[in-house]
């Protein structure tokens, strides 16, 4: 009775809304590295769709942890977590290299990509556990900048700006929606706009400096950095509103395009299937956030709250970042597009987002059924 | 307390809803602005990147055209093209040149001294200017560099078709050479064709002249490329359209001829038709080879030209400045006729002539000269004698009639037209007064006298046909002839007469009477004076040595053909001059006579001139190697052929005017005194037996 009752209510309350779209969003990136890699769909695909199961596997897996758990866990991951980014800087300064990852044998494990989400868990844990008469002190903030501040200066000697800004943009706002008085994060951004510059020409590596610059004016390097930013916009811009059609695209077949299965898979996409693929994905992309956002408004607690929030910040910040480079309104990072740019990091981190929102979800449902939280 | 109570529970809660709904506001904001940003470039700006794809995806490559003959009078080609695997680099696309460079070294087997001028080049490139690195390539070779494409960006293999030259140094000077574009060129004519790997155009001579005659038109080949450049696939082609052929009245055979006879002299030679007045042959030795000249000048190669006192890079059948000598005799018999001095009236010759309190010296005591025998044994006595008489100023018209001091037209040439000097020429050049002594020098071709091989030519052919003949180049379209010569057929047969005798009589010539059955030749030899000396003749060093001269037509009888021989410091007009004549005459009349004649010479020459400069290149390149100094810029080495005089060493005593006045110069060559300066002149020594 109770068995029959359990499997199809845990898939019954699944959110098929956005899982189904976002399995036709992989699906459809699965094509498109089946195009970008010259109508090979082993090289890409095949892989691409098998690590989507798997990890959409672990995703459910992680939805049923209980509020309880995730909560208590919070600050021995972000330990854990830690204690490993340490560990790659190490080797990387023993082996006389930047390093950003540790090989386990079976696989290269890069804890920096762990940390997107464990910031966001190990902050909303604190803000959840912090009297709500503090969020407007010294000690709603001291404690959570030292937790976001470690992580992420560790990140950028790696050097690897592009995952250092997603832990902290994750972050911020976490710290945002917990309620910390609006005048710090302006007062944030002012320092930001300041310490900006003197970041540029002290911190930058040459080659993050030349980027930047090539950002500014990418035709002032044609065939240096700017190529890629150049490339991808005649990629996108030659598609036009249909695109060029399935396995047509020039640009990523003749190698025009550089990474075309990775960062600029978007610009692979959109020189086959036009805007109106482009418009496809956004609205899938759309689709996912809207509801992530929504878990967190419905969310029972505050904790929940914020970690669902934040979880969808982390989201947010890869496809932004991501779609603002490839169509030349950002500097190029390796960001790559989730769900659709081959790779097991990034997916592996969206998934652990996406199941740390179902949870939430399921946990609101509960706390809805039996009106007491979970 | 007021701060506390601002953040309670509830507060926060309703904070978390107004700031989660202003994340989201901005999410969704980013999402419109990327929807907005991707319309715009695939809509609005479509057509522009559709294009630029378009330009990335095909490659259009100009097919360099085939380049017109240059046709003999027979249609024998001068110049050719021959198919050909050829490497060019592209400098500005060239991402790693050491690397690059030592890889096409090892790739083509190119020497150390092949590899250093190869970075010579690319260093004086500019842009996208593409730079030879070897043509000629057997298919191995070309092979094993396509094949390596993918890591040699900038490297362009590809076969076409290369400018030939069978004859090589022997048409070096009269049609020029060809070469890769150089900035300015590209300057002047921006086509892409100019840039175009494999494409060269006429840098000198005909080659220049008749640049776009000769150019055609390129083909073009659409194909599909990826960004490293591979050809994935032929789109589309069209063929190139070979450029037209000019034929020209030179005889291929015998300007190789009389190329290869000069042998080891610094000579030249110029046959001219004298139906027509087209110019058989134009000839100056040594010389360069137009065929290495066009893979661009290596250092060694550079060397050897600037090192040799021959000067190869100087024309001298056009730019070569020469006292006349006694060649100038014919000529000054027709000019006494005019004054009315009877051919049979004779002037004894005791061996000199005294003018004032001056000695003028003959080269023997001759007694008794006619006008006939003043030609037949060079007496200079006889022409001091009656110039005196007559007046200088009655001479020099008549040279001038007869083209000496003149320039002609023709295509693709720069001429110097030295000097028929007159009283008023001295007065502007000097500032000095004409002098008695000066019409002496004069008269026997010294002096102030400076003519070009050609212009001699012209002068005999003028002679021998009794007609006012203009030189021409090109084949069928011959000058109209000038105004009719004033002179008898009477007047005209004596000087004629006086010239066969030089060679069939007891003359000066005699030892170069062509061996042919029933045809003789007419002829004037001349020893032309260097400079002052107290020796002369064939001692002392070779520039001090006096220039050799030999003027003749032939048949004798029915003239056909007219020439004139300069040799450089060859001694007696006879001794050096007049064999070249009379070898290259038979070879008009039985070129396998002389051809076998020729051969014999040349082995003991060590072979033809091509060969002579390959085995001198190559004991050039064991000598210096990779120290040999850097070859001047492209426009240095088309100066040094265009100014080639300035080349001559101007050694203040030497009286060779290769190196003075062009015409109206306004002023003394620095370090020149006019030849006056050292009197008396010693009069031009005599006859070889």
């Amino acid at each position: 009775m109770i068995a029959r009752t359990m499997v199809p209510g845990v898939l019954a309350n699944l959110p098929f809304r956005v899982l189904i779209p976002l399995t036709l969003l992989t699906c459809f990136g699965a094509a498109v590295l089946d195009s970008a890699a010259g109508g090979s769909f082993a090289t890409y695909s095949a892989s691409h769709l098998i690590r989507f199961a798997v990890l959409l596997a672990m995703a459910l897996v992680l939805r049923q942890f209980p509020r309880g758990l995730v909560q208590l866990s919070a600050y021995p991951a972000y330990g854990i977590i830690l204690l490993l980014l340490m560990a790659v800087e190490a080797i990387g300064a023993v082996g006389g290299g930047s390093q950003r990852w540790i090989n386990l044998g079976f696989m290269q494990l890069q804890p920096s990509e762990f940390m997107k989400p464990t910031i966001v868990l190990a902050l909303a844990a604190f803000y959840a556990a912090l009297p709500p008469g503090l969020v407007g002190t010294w000690r709603a903030l001291i404690p959570a900048g030292a937790l976001l501040a470690v992580p992420m200066a560790l990140v950028m000697l790696q050097p690897d700006l592009g995952t250092a800004m997603a832990i902290g943009f994750g972050g911020v706002v976490v710290m945002f929606l917990a309620g910390l008085p609006f005048k710090w994060f302006a007062g944030g951004a002012a320092a930001g706009a300041v310490i900006a510059p003197l970041a540029y020409f002290f911190v930058l590596h040459d080659y993050q400096r030349n980027r930047v610059l090539v950002f500014m004016d990418p035709e002032s390097d044609p065939l240096g950095t700017g190529y890629h930013i150049t490339q991808s916009k005649i990629a996108i811009g030659s598609g036009g509103i249909l695109g060029k059609g399935f396995g047509e695209g020039s640009q990523s077949h003749l190698n025009y395009l550089p990474e075309p299965h990775t960062d600029f898979v978007f610009a692979t996409m959109a020189e086959e299937w036009g805007l109106i693929g482009g418009l496809m994905v956004l609205l899938v992309f759309g689709i996912v956030l809207r509801w992530g956002l929504g878990v967190a408004r419905r969310a029972p607690d505050r904790f929940s709250q914020l970690l669902a929030g934040g979880m969808t910040a982390t989201m947010f910040f890869y496809v932004a970042i991501n779609l603002l480079m490839v169509m030349g309104l950002a500097p190029v990072v390796g960001i790559p597009l989730p769900f659709m740019s081959h790779g097991g990091s990034s997916m592996m981190t969206n998934m652990i987002c996406l199941g740390t929102l179902m949870m939430v979800d399921r946990w609101s449902q509960k706390a809805g059924r039996t009106g007491t939280l979970g | 307390m007021p701060l506390r109570q601002k953040f309670t529970s509830s507060l926060l809660a309703q904070s978390f809803d107004r700031r989660s709904f202003a994340v989201g506001a901005i999410q969704g904001g980013i999402g419109l602005l990327l929807a907005a940003r991707m319309g715009y470039i695939a809509v609005a700006e479509n057509e522009k990147y559709e294009t630029e794809a378009e330009s990335n995806r095909v490659n259009l490559v100009l097919i360099p055209p085939r380049r017109g003959w240059i046709l003999d009078r027979k249609g024998i080609p001068l110049a050719s093209n021959r198919a050909d695997f050829r490497v060019d680099v592209i400098p500005e696309r060239l991402v790693d040149r050491e690397r690059e460079i030592a890889m096409l070294g090892d790739l083509l087997k190119l020497s150390p001294v092949e590899i250093q001028d190869l970075h010579d080049k690319i260093a004086n490139a500019s842009g996208f200017q593409p730079v030879q690195v070897a043509e000629g390539l057997d298919y191995d070779a070309f092979a094993a560099v396509t094949v390596r494409q993918p890591e040699l960006p900038g490297v362009v293999p590809q076969r076409g078709f290369s400018r030939y030259y069978p004859t090589g140094p022997a048409v070096g000077h009269l049609i020029g050479y060809v070469g890769a574009a150089s900035r300015e060129e590209y300057e002047v004519e921006p086509s892409p064709l100019l840039l175009t790997p494999g494409y060269k155009l006429g840098k000198d001579g005909l080659e220049k002249q008749f640049e776009q005659v000769l150019r055609g038109e390129p083909g073009a080949r659409r194909s599909e490329v990826t960004a490293s450049g591979r050809v994935v696939r032929d789109l589309s082609m069209r063929e190139d359209v070979q450029g037209k052929p000019i034929k020209l009245t030179i005889d291929g055979q015998l300007q190789d001829f009389a190329a290869r006879r000069i042998g080891l002299e610094s000579a030249a030679v110029v046959v001219i038709d004298c139906h027509t007045g087209g110019i058989l042959a134009l000839v100056s030795m040594p010389s360069f080879d137009p065929n290495t000249f066009a893979n661009g000048i290596g250092r060694v190669e550079w060397k050897m030209l600037n090192d040799d006192d021959h000067i190869p890079l100087l024309n001298k059948a056009l730019r070569g400045l020469y006292p006349p000598g006694s060649t100038m005799k014919p000529m000054g018999s027709l000019a006494l006729q005019r004054q009315g001095i009877s051919p049979d009236e004779k002037i004894n010759c005791p061996g000199g002539y005294q003018l004032g309190n001056r000695f003028f010296r003959c080269d023997a005591v001759h007694g008794p000269v006619d006008m006939r025998g003043s030609i037949e044994h060079s007496c200079n006595t006889y022409y001091w004698s009656m110039s005196h008489r007559v007046g200088y100023q009655n001479i020099a018209p008549v040279a001038k009639l007869l083209g000496l001091g003149k320039e002609f037209e023709l295509p693709g040439t720069r001429q110097r037209y030295g000097t028929i000097p007159d009283p008023e020429w001295k007065m502007r050049r000097y500032k000095q007064a004409w002098t008695d002594s000066d019409s002496l020098n004069a008269s026997i071709g010294q002096g102030y006298v400076s003519v070009s091989p050609l212009q001699l030519a012209v002068m005999t052919a003028r002679i021998a046909s009794g007609k006012n003949l203009r030189p021409s180049l090109l084949f069928g379209q011959p000058k109209p002839l000038g105004p009719d010569l004033p002179f008898t057929p009477e007047q005209l047969a004596v000087t004629r007469d006086g010239m066969f005798n030089v060679v069939n009589g007891h003359g000066t010539g005699v030892g170069s009477k062509l061996q042919l059955e029933g045809i003789q030749m007419a002829g004037k030899t001349g020893t032309a004076q260097v400079r002052r000396m107290t020796s002369r003749g064939a001692v002392g060093a070779w520039k001090d040595r006096d220039h050799s001269l030999f003027v003749c037509y032939a048949p004798a009888a029915a003239p056909r053909y007219a020439m004139a021989v300069v040799v450089e410091h060859g001694t007696f007009g006879a001794r050096a001059a007049a064999p070249i004549a009379r070898d290259v005459m038979t070879c008009l009349f039985d070129p396998e006579k002389a051809w076998a004649g020729l051969l014999e010479m040349e082995k003991t020459w060590g072979g033809t001139p091509s060969e002579r400069l390959a085995a001198k290149y190559a004991a050039y390149t064991a000598t210096f190697g990779t120290t040999a100094p850097k070859v001047a810029p492209d426009a240095a080495v088309e100066a040094a052929l265009a100014e080639s005089t300035t080349a001559e060493p101007a050694a203040p005593t030497s009286g060779v005017t290769t190196g003075a006045e062009r015409g109206e110069a306004t002023s003394p060559m620095p370090g020149e005194a006019p030849p006056s300066a050292f009197p008396p002149l010693e009069p031009e020594f005599g006859p070889a037996p």
